[in-house]
């Protein structure tokens, strides 16, 4: 494999990685709530149908991203509803939701525009289009950094940037700020920050709909940026993959970032079957590829890879004392 | 909160459940622009409107039973396996490579083989999730999620590199041969009075019936069951009562995983008479919403699997003489599961200020 494979690789690592660290991130503020959400992969579904079709029919990727968040965010509310204040089973409230995103958004997608429940393909100002960073242009024919600035850090969608950047906010938000010390109590003792007087459902609520908000962007970056409009079923279990990136990084933010540029990195090298028999040395089938990302997190979820502790209260939900 | 009576716990609450699934879907039909009675209409016109019908929808049934059993075993013991469709796809392996193993005189063998293959297959695929969940802590939700995604890229592998006979285009294996075949309703002596058509239904709709029966005798005639109940209700109850929390756990997804493994002699050997890709087509997943619906108790599974069997081949109905996408139902399904066991409570909650109410009304009346 030369130098240029490789930049190739870590450029589309890069694209790939990026949905997964929004959901991962936005799973991490549910669950760290005390919240489980395994609808992750519907709220992504729901939102990449709703910038796709808004997109579509007002030629503007940024309505686009607004009508993801929107819809992402309905489907917060309804897990919240279920979850916080009926006090439901969380697993199987994400599981119908995912039931509901992956049927409505074929529902909806078909009646509005009548090609098989996709979206018509966005060209122009309704894609996500690359930003060129700054020097990238002149710094390119540096020797192996210029090229490494130029194909693999430069050039992606805002959104990409945008998910870098929700990593140290995060942290920042989780370990320095009073709102973030109150989250991370209430998804360890609520009773305590019940006793302290502060809401236990509205910092749940609150982690739900952040949790909504940045999974509309990830499905926002999957039907305007990663591809040209919605097509069903396009997550393709990325929800369900952000999930044991999650558990992987124990839910931290910053090893949230590492884990899902790994799991990105999988899902590049599924595309390449000629480099990965090149460096191997024997021919892989593709499916064997295309498993690996589940295998391993299987992998990770068996404890050999370290052992991680979820959130003590995790699941639960909060009976207020009387 | 007022306890309810256990008529309307047992009865009510998933009646009402699946009202308000059933006007949310209504909402969504009318908001994309359709007529919902039209849409139930044709549904029930072509489920249930003529045997042919009844043909399709008792196959889905058959399918639905299997895995809303299996579901159901594991929730007794609080565990949720949502790995039903990878191991109804490993069961369809099961059953290709007992079918293709050689040629079988006559089908009641080749059945009871083929059905030891689906069920041994679907158990084998639950017991690895099974065995993280008991011994490493790994949680089974996401195991059995991820044991769904591998289980697909291993049949397409097998499919398109092994099992796939040579010069054939499509990813799938060989035809059964004509020993495998099992009858269908429309072949049965009896049966074919009323079933004139040819039609999917087929003789595994009775060993569905039969394993409904003992699933229930296993959960509330055993010791077995006892021990798997006691440990769904409180895990450190029952191993203080020395309920073997490692045996239970792996017991309980092996008869889990078996059941939704078996499944696949209903559409794999029944129907399609060859392994298919995706052969499946999310049974698994319904056996969820068929085992909430049917209050994790084999008879409600039987009538819950009978409902969604309607809705099955009613969508498939609607999805070819109306312009309603096939979709609909996975919609349907899903607020099925949200409304019967996410929003349970809200229903409960909602009953229980009724019958409060009413009570009130009785006591006032009295004086």
């Amino acid at each position: 494999m030369d130098y240029a494979t490789l930049l190739q690789l870590l450029d589309t690592t890069l694209r790939f990685a990026t949905p997964l660290l929004l959901a991962c991130l936005a799973g991490l503020y549910s669950e760290r709530a005390g919240v489980f959400d395994i609808g992750l992969e519907g709220k992504m579904l729901m939102a990449a149908m709703s910038s796709g079709a808004v997109a579509a029919l007002t030629g503007s990727v940024w309505l686009g991203l607004l009508a993801a968040i929107g819809g992402s965010l309905l489907f917060a509310l309804v897990h919240g509803v279920a979850s916080i204040t009926f006090r439901g089973n969380q697993l199987i409230s994400g599981v119908a939701l995912n039931f509901i995103a992956s049927g409505i958004t074929v529902l909806v997608a078909q009646s509005l525009f009548g090609q098989g429940g996709r979206t018509p393909p966005l060209t122009g100002g309704a894609r996500s289009n690359p930003v060129i960073l700054p020097f990238a242009e002149p710094m390119r024919d540096v020797p192996v950094i210029g090229p490494l600035y130029y194909e693999v850090i430069s050039g992606h969608s805002p959104l990409v940037y945008l998910a870098l950047l929700m990593v140290p906010v995060t942290w920042w938000v989780l370990y320095r700020t009073r709102f973030g010390l109150r989250l991370r109590a209430v998804g360890e003792n609520p009773a305590a920050v019940d006793t302290a007087g502060v809401s236990v459902r509205g910092l749940r609520f609150a982690a739900v709909m952040i949790t909504g908000v940045l999974c509309g962007v990830a499905g926002a970056y999957m039907a305007t940026a990663l591809q040209a409009g919605f097509g069903r079923e396009m997550t393709a279990g990325r929800g369900y993959i952000a999930l044991a990136a999650l558990i992987f990084a124990k839910w931290r933010p910053w090893a949230a970032l590492y884990a899902c540029l790994l799991f990105g990195f999988f899902q590049a090298l599924a595309l390449r079957p000629d480099v990965v028999e090149g460096v191997v040395g024997v021919k892989v089938p593709v499916p064997a590829l295309d498993a690996l990302p589940y295998v391993l997190t299987v992998l990770v979820l068996a404890g050999f890879v370290g052992k991680a502790i979820p959130p003590r209260a995790g699941g639960e939900p909060y009976v207020k004392e009387r | 909160m007022t306890k309810l009576p256990k008529w309307a716990d047992v009865a009510l609450v998933p009646l009402i459940s699946l009202m308000l699934a059933a006007i949310v879907a209504a909402i969504v039909l009318v908001a994309i622009g359709h007529d919902p009675w039209n849409a139930l209409k044709v549904m029930v016109d072509g489920a249930l409107g003529s045997p042919y019908g009844w043909g399709y929808t008792l196959y889905y049934t058959t399918s639905f039973i299997f895995t809303g059993l299996a579901v159901t075993v594991a929730f007794h013991a609080s565990l949720f396996n949502i790995g039903g469709e990878g191991q109804a796809q490993l069961g369809g392996l099961g059953v290709a490579l007992v079918c293709l193993s050689m040629p079988w005189p006559h089908w009641t063998l080749a059945l009871a083989a083929a059905t030891l293959g689906a069920a041994a297959f679907g158990a084998a695929w639950a017991a690895i999730p099974a065995y993280l969940q008991a011994r490493r802590g790994s949680h089974i939700v996401i195991t059995t999620i991820m044991f769904n995604y591998i289980a697909a890229a291993l049949l397409v592998y097998l499919l398109v590199d092994v099992l796939r006979p040579a010069g054939q285009m499509d990813p799938a294996s060989a035809r059964f041969p004509e020993g495998a075949n099992l009858p269908a309703l429309n072949e049965i002596p009896g049966f074919n009075l009323i079933f004139e058509k040819a039609v999917p239904a087929n003789v595994t709709l009775f060993i569905a019936l039969f394993m409904a029966w003992v699933v229930w005798a296993i959960l509330w005639r055993t010791r077995l069951g006892y021990e798997i109940r006691a440990f769904g209700k409180s895990e450190t109850a029952a191993r203080y009562a020395g309920i073997n929390a490692v045996r239970i756990t792996m017991i309980a997804m092996l008869i889990s995983g078996g059941l939704a493994g078996m499944m696949s002699i209903n559409n794999v050997m029944g129907e399609a008479e060859r392994l298919l890709q995706n052969s499946s087509e999310g049974a698994g997943f319904i056996g969820i919403a068929v085992a909430l619906m049917g209050r994790n108790h084999p008879v409600g599974v039987v009538l819950a699997a009978l409902l969604f069997g309607f809705l099955y081949q009613g969508g498939a109905e609607l999805g070819l003489w109306t312009s309603i996408p096939i979709e609909m139902r996975i919609v349907v399904q899903g607020l099925v599961i949200l409304f019967t066991g996410a929003l349970d409570m809200m229903v409960r909650m909602m009953l229980g200020w009724l019958f409060s109410l009413s009570q009130s009304a009785e006591s006032v009346g009295a004086k």
